[in-house]
This record gives structure tokens, sequence and C-alpha cells, in this order.
């Protein structure tokens, strides 16, 4: 056990290494200029304030210079300073990452709430009108950009009912409460577009579990139709639905940024609008490089979850 | 001791394993039949389809009207080629026929009472406690995610009101029992840890876990290696005389019939074809298709140098049965009446009492009606035709 995670941890390296080469350069690619929206926003533009600029910002020297002094720093924690705001971007990310962690979590738990009972009450009832009820809602999601659904819950409600759903940020130690009231609608739409992905993966696999030989000899015991299910069928048929989600991670992430704008929830996906509407290249960087993180520990945690959930990979 | 709480009065608490005043078998299986609608009959016709075999077009009778008996402690062996419907009439016993089949008619029934009228809820009590089975597939048929002991002792705990603690611990004792080798050490271990043939001991002592009055098992060895194969089929036998508890073992290899069984059913696309004393048809098959299969595998009294002959042709396309006789496109002693007239189970002629078999005579395959006067004389009636 303790040499695979070794041997994960040392896979991840060249990943993140390809992950910072792209972080660095693509953004660069952005056409407009950093410097221009400053001197713009100044009312400023001669050329010698442009060249002063951009020695104050170390943007004077070869780009491949600046992208070994800015690993350099991040191989040291140091991600580099907001070329804004002045503060270092690893203090901004620190402070937005646990809110986006929050509703990313948050909508997993709904995805998964709302998808496995779904999706074993699909398998279950085969080809029923329940099944081909719950099938249809599942492509519903899957068909409907989390966008529009995010804007249609915000605008109709208030034009119907004069209610919207709250979009005063308070953070969750500060009021768990009104922290989750404030969460609890974007997390949900989230979820459901990621629940329908796995409740057609939950259908699928339970479909093929419950033809194993294994599920006879349960049958074959006296055991009742819930105890199959659960004890039986769920626990083999849960290991690919665990992979499916880590999967997702990254589609997680892209509809998170979208539901932190439409809510207004100052997490990593706000941060990182802001910072490519400034071109603010360290935020960018390190706002990728962290999510590229993110995502490969999801995928290790996946990995792990396996073992918890496959005999045959935890004695390995 | 087995609880039978929804045994008839007579039977009630019935003394198991083979006792003289008991001369009601464990198990009647009466006009059994279990088919498969055809796809064209579910989409045209909805639920209705045709009773009775191959008036529904399309439709399989994988078990067709089938009727036998199986007595306290014996071991009865059903025996055919793949594909005859052996493993069918053994999952109908248990009502875990798989989708889409159904079971059509007939009655099965354990002890004087009918499991196809029990609701759902009584007939989980039946599985597993008074039918137990064992599969033919070890490799697959444990839960690769649940460890030995949990499963075996999982078995026990439906039907008992026993702790887990000590449900495992009776589990350890029956993987004991099996000849695991340091079984209470390996409750713990999980079915990827094993071999087959362990694996196939494992589902042993699943089955006898709460000490059944039957057990099913379904080709235990066919999936095996050949040196294990005997080990199983002795330990089965062994386990089941030392209980008394009765046994069907499905198996296509009549050299185990034998060995092992008391008497042997045989199987032909869905009917049966012969019964009788094990050794009596051994000795001397009353029917082509049981010659047929003889004659495809080695006796151990052959005569060296005796050449296997396998039966010619292909088993019948069940959703298109042959007119008369299902064997006669195979058989080697087909004449005229075999292929306009079904024929049923009925004593065979010259045979001890209790040896039917289903054919219009061969011994003297001269004439039309086929076997002669003298052969004839055990049947009132003639060897009799279905409808
Ligand atoms: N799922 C199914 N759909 C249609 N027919 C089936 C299905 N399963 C079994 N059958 C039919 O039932 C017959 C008997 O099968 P089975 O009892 O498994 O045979 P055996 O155990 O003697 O090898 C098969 O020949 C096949 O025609
Ligand atoms: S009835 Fe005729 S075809 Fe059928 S087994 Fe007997 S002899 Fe052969
Ligand atoms: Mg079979």
């Amino acid at each position: 056990m303790r040499t695979f995670l070794l041997r994960r941890l040392l896979a991840a390296i060249p990943t993140l290494l390809i992950v910072s080469l792209i972080v660095f350069f693509a953004i660069r690619l952005i056409p407009g200029d950093v410097i221009d929206l400053m001197l713009a926003q100044n009312d400023i533009a001669t050329g010698t304030d442009r060249a002063r600029i951009e020695a104050a910002l170390g943007m004077d020297r070869p780009l491949v210079l600046q992208y070994v002094v800015w690993l350099g720093g991040a191989l040291r924690g140091d991600l580099g300073t907001s070329l804004w705001q002045n503060t270092p971007v690893t203090a901004q990310i620190a402070e937005r990452l646990p809110i986006s962690f929050e509703l990313g979590l948050l909508a997993m738990l709904v995805a998964l709430l709302f998808a496995v009972p779904i999706g074993v009450y699909s398998a279950i009832r085969q080809d029923t009108a329940g099944d081909y009820l719950t099938r249809s809602f599942s492509l519903l999601m899957l068909a409907i950009p989390g966008f529009w659904l995010g804007t249609l819950v915000m605008v109709f409600p208030s034009v119907w009912w004069r209610w919207a759903p709250p979009l005063d940020y308070t953070p969750f130690f500060a009021d768990p409460v009104a922290n989750l009231a404030h969460m609890l609608v974007p997390a949900t739409l989230l979820g459901l577009s990621l629940s329908a992905v796995t409740m057609r993966m939950t259908r699928t696999m339970m479909l093929e579990v419950l033809r194993q030989d294994y599920i006879r000899t349960a049958r074959a015991k006296g055991l009742s139709e819930g105890v199959v299910i659960v004890r039986h069928a769920l626990r083999n048929g849960l290991v690919p639905v665990v992979t499916l989600v880590g999967l997702q991670a990254p589609i997680l992430i892209g509809g998170a940024v979208i539901m932190e704008q439409i809510f207004v929830i100052p997490g990593m996906g706000l941060l990182l609008l802001e910072a490519v509407f400034q071109r603010d290249y360290p935020v960018i960087s390190g706002v990728f490089l962290v999510v590229g993180i993110a995502v490969l520990s999801i995928n290790l945690l996946v990995d792990l979850s396996y073992a918890l959930l496959d005999p045959k990979t935890r004695r390995a | 001791m087995t609880q039978t709480p929804d045994q008839k009065p007579p039977r009630a608490g019935a003394a198991r394993g083979p006792s003289p005043q008991d001369d009601e078998p464990l198990l009647v299986v009466r006009d059994l039949s279990v088919v498969f609608p055809s796809r064209r009959t579910v989409a045209r016709n909805g639920a209705g389809g045709g009773s009775g075999s191959g008036s529904d077009h399309g439709a399989v009778w994988a078990v067709d009207r089938l009727s036998l008996e199986i007595r306290r402690g014996e071991t009865l062996a059903l025996v055919g080629e793949s594909g005859s419907g052996k493993s069918m009439t053994a999952l109908s016993l248990l009502r875990l026929v798989p989708e889409p089949g159904r079971i059509a008619s007939g009655e099965v029934r354990l002890a004087g009472e009918d499991l196809l009228r029990l609701p759902e809820a009584a007939m989980r009590r039946v599985r597993g406690d008074r039918i137990a089975m064992v599969f033919q597939e070890p490799m697959t048929s444990l839960n690769p995610v649940l460890s030995i002991g949990r499963q075996v002792a999982e078995a026990i705990r439906v039907h008992r009101r026993v702790s887990w603690r000590a449900a495992l611990a009776r589990a350890g004792e029956l993987l004991e029992q099996v000849a695991i080798p340091d079984a209470r050490d390996r409750l713990d271990a999980y079915p990827h840890e094993f071999s087959g043939g362990m694996r196939q001991r494992v589902m042993i002592a699943m089955a006898l876990a709460c000490e059944p009055e039957l057990i099913l098992a379904d080709e235990p060895t066919t999936a095996l290696d050949v040196t294990v194969q005997a080990q199983i089929l002795e330990l089965l036998k062994r386990l089941t005389r030392e209980r008394g508890t009765a046994l069907m073992l499905i198996t296509h290899d009549l050299g185990v019939v034998a060995r092992y069984a008391d008497r042997v059913a045989v199987m032909y696309a869905g009917k049966l074809m012969e019964q009788g004393d094990a050794r009596a048809v051994y000795a001397r098959p009353r029917h082509p298709y049981t010659l047929g299969l003889m004659a495809s595998v080695p006796r151990l009294d052959d005569p060296p140098g005796r050449r296997l002959v396998p039966i010619p042709g292909q088993p019948p396309d069940l959703s298109e049965l042959p007119p008369g006789c299902r064997f006669a496109p195979r058989c080697a002693f087909v004449h005229g009446r075999c292929r306009e007239e079904r024929p049923t189970l009925l004593q065979a002629p010259g045979a001890a009492s209790g040896h039917l078999r289903s054919c219009f005579g061969f011994e003297e395959p001269s004439g039309p009606q086929g076997a002669g006067a003298p052969a004839r004389a055990g049947t009132p009636a003639g060897e009799g035709t279905e409808r």
C-alpha cells in the first residue's frame, strides 16, 4: 500500500510539470496585455511608462527565465504576487480555496445522494415506466447547460414570487446556516448535472452486477431482495461509479466557476474570472496549478477508495 | 433439526434421513414446465403465451412437463447433454428461474407442501434452509468483495437467530468440515485468494450451513481439474450421507452416476428419457439416448481400446422440436412411429419395477410397431403415446 502511494506520487511529478508549462505559457497567449490594460486605466500612454511598469513587474526578462523564476517560487510554495493587488497569490488562493472546496463537496454529495438511489431503482425496475422516467430526467439534466439552469433559478422565482436565492456570502464558520442557505441552490444545480452521468453509470453497473452468478448465490441462500441489492450488488457496482465521480472532478470545477459567478460565491472560480479579465498572470497560473494538483489528488483518492471497495487491490 | 413451520401436521417434525415408515418422498415434482417466451411472443401476444410444447411458436420449453421424486437421504443423478434443461429444473425447485423464463405449470412438493404456491416470503425461508444449491461455476458464484467467513455466516444468519460472532464461529466449523486448510484463520480471506476447488468447498460449506433436507448440486465439478473433481464429489457424498441429506446431483458424466447416485434420471431437450436405479440403468440402459451417452464416455469396465462414439448430430432447437420423439433425428433405432407420435415415460418392459423410459422400443427395431410382444408384456396398454 505504501509503495503504491509512493509510486503514484512520483508519477504525479511529470504530470504537474507539464501542467505548469501549459499554465504558464498558454495564459500569455490570451490576446491583450496586462500592461495595456493598466495604461488604459491610468490614462497615460508613453513608451517610457510601459518600460517602467514592465521592469517593475519583472516582465522585461525573457519568458523562459520568468518561467524558471516562477517555478522555483512555486516549488517553495510562493506563487508570486498579484499584478494588480500587490498581495501574494498564495494568500488569495488560501482565502478562496476552502469556499470552492465546500461548493464542490456539497455538489458531489448532492450528486451521489440523487444518483445512486435513483440509479439502483432504475436498474431493478428495468424497462418500467419508473425506469423510463428517471432515464429521461437524467438525459434532460445532461442536456441542460448549468449556466442556463442557474440563470433560470435566479430569474424566475424573483419574477414570479419576488423571491431570489440569497446572494450575500457568509463564511461557514461565521454562520453555518446562512452559509449553507447560500450554497444550497448552486450546489444542488451543480450536483444535478453531475448526477445525470452518475445515475446512468449506477444503473448500467447495477444491471451488470445483478446478472452475476454471486447474486444468484445470494438469492439461493434465502436473502431478501433488499439485502441482495445493498450488500451484494451495490458494493460491486459502486467501484466504477466512484471512478466516474472522480473523473468528473474537472467538469465539476468547470461548473463551479460558472455557479460562483451566477451566485456570487467568492471562490476560486470568481478569483480566476477576475484574474482573466485583468490578465493577472500570476493569479491565473496559480489558480490553474492548484486546480491541477486538486484533480491529481482526487484521482489518487479514487484509486485509494478502490482498495476500500475491492479486496483484490487491497492486498496487492 | 431443521425448522419447518410451514409443514403440514402429518409431516411436521418428520425425521430426516431415510426411515422405513416414511414412504412419501421428500420431493415430488409433477408436470413441471419452464418456458422462455420467444421475443415475438412477448412483442405480439403480451403476457399470454401458449401452453403445451410446440403450440407457442418460438417459445422455448426448457423443461417440459417433467416429473420426478427424491426420497429422504437419497442421491438422484440428473444426467443429460448441455442444454437439456438440468439447470433450469434445479433452479425452478428454488423458484429462481432467470428472466425472462418462468415456471409455466406443475407442482413441486417438498414434504407435501407445494412450493410453487408459496408466497415469496415463505419461499425465501425454504431457500438455503430446506433446499440449498451448489452451482456449477465456483469462480464466479462467490461475492468477490465479501470475506469467505461473512458469506458462510450470512447463510446461517438468514435463517437462524444468532449473532454474527456465533455465526462466524459456526462458519469456521463448516469450513473445517469441508477440509479447507487453516479454515478458522481464513474466515477473513476473500474468494480471489482461493482456488476453484477451494471455492467449491466454500460453496458446499454454505449449502450445509442450515442443514437442509435437500442439496441441489449443479455440475459441481465440471469447472474443476480432474484431480479435484473426485475429491469434491467424495466430500459432497460423505457429508450428505452423514447428515441424511438428499442430493440432486446434476452431471453429464455417467461415470459419476454409477459411483455416487442411488437413482438416475436422464434428460433430453427438456424431457425425461429414462429413470431408474442407478446401477440398473448403468448396467443396461433402456433408452437409445442413454445408450448413446454411455458410448460417448469412458467406462470403468471398458475393454481396453474401446472407441468412444459421440452421439451424432446436435441437440434440437427447443423452439422447433420434431413432431414425434424428440430424439428421433439422432436415434440409431428410429422407426416409423417415432416420427409421428410422442412417447411418454412408462415402465420399461422387462426391467425392474420403477425403471421408466420414454421410447416406443428399440430392442427389436424390425417391425413398424417397434418392440415385439414379449418385450411389451410389462406394460398394460402397450407403450403409450402422449395425447
Ligand atoms: N436466458 C434464456 N433465454 C432463452 N432460453 C434459455 C435461457 N436460458 C436457458 N434457456 C434454454 O433452456 C435450455 C436449458 O438450459 P439449462 O437448464 O441451462 O441446460 P443444462 O443445465 O442441462 O445444460 C437451454 O437449452 C436454452 O434453450
Ligand atoms: S422412440 Fe424411437 S426415436 Fe425415440 S428413442 Fe425410442 S426408438 Fe429412438
Ligand atoms: Mg447447466
